[in-house]
């Protein structure tokens, strides 16, 4: 499996006269964690969401698992998009279903698996995301924001995805709950050996998770690789980027 | 990827079962209740030992499928990768957990619920009552301070609800007042009393049909645009937003859009009358031959003004009961989607409801007023 999971060529994207993206490549060999990092405004999201599929580019090719996203095939395209798991930032859980039907949603869309095993398998997602069995009864309404995120976790991995994209997974999580969220996703990476792409803007969560970093700027990829290697290249931004981390936890170390 | 496969070797004293291949979810697709059947032998029972060293990959559907088979627990003898163990283990939580359900429904369930929908009826009516009591408070506040009445967003309301409801509410009257006019004429032409559809027109529109149709469309297209309006702005919070910024949301988004309509309402129905009449004297003419002019002129003499005025009275009363009930849902909507579209619901259904009790209230109290010999 030594080809990669996706394989972004010439990517370009505009909104109107703005163009955001100008030839992107990128590619994410199976196993890695690649976060993607930028200022506002610099596509990280856009990204995403073309890789999702919900955005289509205005040229250039994306590949996930070697097809390309948008074949005109429609089954082969629901077959793809069933090989990657969605986090998005809000959860985006349907909220007139409560958290069993949640996870159970996407497995009765399959069609083919009966009432008993569907209940076993929502039943292992929540124990993995760490929540209890009595949860599975409350509406997305009645959940804390830390929840709200275990639940979209658990649905995302209800197809047994071998992709993962996370789309600002800590933020609006307190400092605790955003540690346990990310050893979580790292729990879980390690256990079903996931490909994961993230959006963030947290340097812990960055540090915590990342295998590769790509930062996104002035309509290209301007650094991609290891964070040692990416916190020391040579560009204004990168270097803020990272020095306003570090600013913000040296009050914290100077206490210690 | 390769297809999940179980093979039993009957070499030794005790049968060996192998498993090999993929057990994931997109591999066990149509072949799960082959396997599950190849499982459930009397020789799969007896199996003394498992090897599931030939599995490639195995996922939650994998593991939990085996865990049944295996009867909640792990085969005394097994054989298998770290990958594997480790999968198999997350299935183990399911012994205890799977039976747990939802909670079971009693007997007492729908006494409870009939119990239930009374509470919640009357904490409505509660809630409606606050709510008039809050808008008077609001009145009399604007009173001392006029500099700090909602102008602005009465005009808006005024606007949106009256005017731009303008070519709706004609066509519609138009259109009754001509099928009206037609369908009494063939009756009146048989006994030769063309002369009293004026009367039937008259009074029948003025009154009755006028108020109550222009309430009808108005709940339909205003009353459930405040609910939608109103409930998202408590399911994005902009409710709360205003609040901080001490900004009472009675005075600034529910007495505007009472105010409004209470104005508003009246005028269509003035408006939503004479587009009626005027359909049933085209009508008239055509069908009877009737001019204009004599439309025209005996319309005052045999339809008392005084219909006109319970007319417009109704419009007041239908106008403040269409935007308190519209204003009442929107403010009670949860924060989820299946609130909203179920309170925009009842809130177009409750005011007409409403309407039709309000109309029959004043049937009663108007009943010796404005009508030949009444």
């Amino acid at each position: 499996m030594s080809a990669p999971v996706i394989d972004i060529r010439g990517l370009v994207t505009r909104f109107g006269t703005n163009v955001v993206h100008q030839d992107i490549d990128l590619s994410v060999a199976a196993g890695e964690v690649v976060a993607l990092v930028g200022g506002s405004g610099s596509g990280k999201t856009t990204l995403l969401r073309q890789v999702i599929g919900l955005l289509q580019p205005d040229a250039g090719q994306i590949r996930v698992f070697g097809q390309p996203l948008f074949s005109g095939d429609a089954l082969a395209e629901r077959r793809l998009r069933q090989r990657f798991g969605v986090l998005f930032q809000q959860g985006a859980l349907f909220s007139a279903l409560n958290v069993f039907e949640n996870i159970a949603f996407p497995l009765r869309e399959l069609r083919w698996l009966d009432r008993a095993t569907i209940r076993d398998l929502v039943m292992m997602k929540l124990a993995m995301v760490e929540l209890e069995p009595r949860h599975a009864w409350l509406m997305p309404s009645e959940l804390s924001g830390g929840m709200i995120k275990r639940v979209a976790l658990a649905r995302a991995l209800s197809l047994e995805p071998e992709l993962l994209l996370l789309d600002e997974p800590t933020a609006g999580l307190d400092p605790d709950r955003s540690a346990a969220f990310v050893s979580l996703i790292r729990t879980l990476r390690g256990q079903l050996g996931l490909t994961v792409v993230l959006v963030t803007h947290d340097i812990d969560t960055l540090t915590a998770l990342a295998t590769q970093v790509a930062v996104l700027g002035e309509r290209r990829i301007l650094a991609y690789g290891p964070l040692d290697h990416v916190m020391n290249v040579d560009h204004p931004f990168i270097q803020n980027f990272f020095a306003s981390g570090r600013l913000q936890r040296t009050p914290d170390a100077t206490v210690r | 990827m390769s297809a999940p496969t179980v093979s039993f070797d009957r070499e030794g004293a005790a049968p060996v079962a192998s498993l090999q291949g993929d057990w994931t979810l997109q591999e066990l697709e149509g072949r799960i209740d082959a396997l599950r059947a190849a499982l459930d032998t009397s020789e799969a029972r007896a199996a003394a030992h498992w090897d599931l060293t030939g599995i490639a990959r195995i996922d939650s559907l994998g593991a939990c499928l085996l865990w049944r088979i295996w009867g909640d627990r792990l085969p005394s003898t097994l054989d298998a990768g770290e990958h594997t163990l480790a999968m198999l283990g997350s299935a183990s939580v399911l012994g205890a957990r799977s039976r747990v359900a939802p909670p079971r429904a009693s007997p007492f369930d729908s006494l409870a619920a009939l119990g239930l929908a009374g509470l919640s009826f009357a904490r409505r009516i509660g809630d409606l009552v606050a709510l008039i009591g809050q808008l008077l408070l609001d009145l009399l506040h604007i009173a001392r301070r006029p500099q700090e009445s909602p102008l602005r967003e009465i005009s808006a309301n005024l606007y949106k609800t009256g005017v731009s409801a303008l070519p709706i509410t004609a066509l519609v009257g138009f259109l009754i007042g001509v099928v009206l006019s037609y369908l009494s004429a063939l009756q009146l032409k048989t006994f030769g009393a063309d002369v009293f559809i004026i009367n039937i027109l008259g009074i029948g529109i003025v009154r009755e049909l006028g108020p109550v149709l222009v309430a009808v469309l108005v709940a339909g297209r205003s009353g459930s645009a405040m609910t939608a309006q109103l409930g998202v702005m408590r399911v994005t919070e902009e409710i709360d937003a205003l609040a901080t910024m001490g900004v009472p949301r009675s005075l600034r988004l529910v007495l505007p859009k009472v105010l409004a309509l209470v104005t508003a309402l009246p005028l269509l129905v003035l408006w939503t009358s004479s587009a009626a009449l005027f359909g049933g004297m085209v009508a008239a003419s055509i069908q009877l031959d009737m001019s204009y002019g004599f439309f025209l002129d005996t319309l005052p003499r045999v339809v008392p003004i005084a219909n006109l005025y319970i007319g417009l009275a109704k419009g007041v009363a239908f106008g403040l009961v269409i935007a308190l009930v519209a204003c009442h849902f929107g403010l009670s909507v949860k924060p989820n989607t299946e609130s909203l579209s179920t309170n925009t619901t009842k809130s177009v259904v409750s005011a007409i409801t409403c309407v039709i009790l309000v109309d029959a209230l004043f049937a009663i109290a108007t009943r010796h007023i404005g009508l030949p010999g009444g």
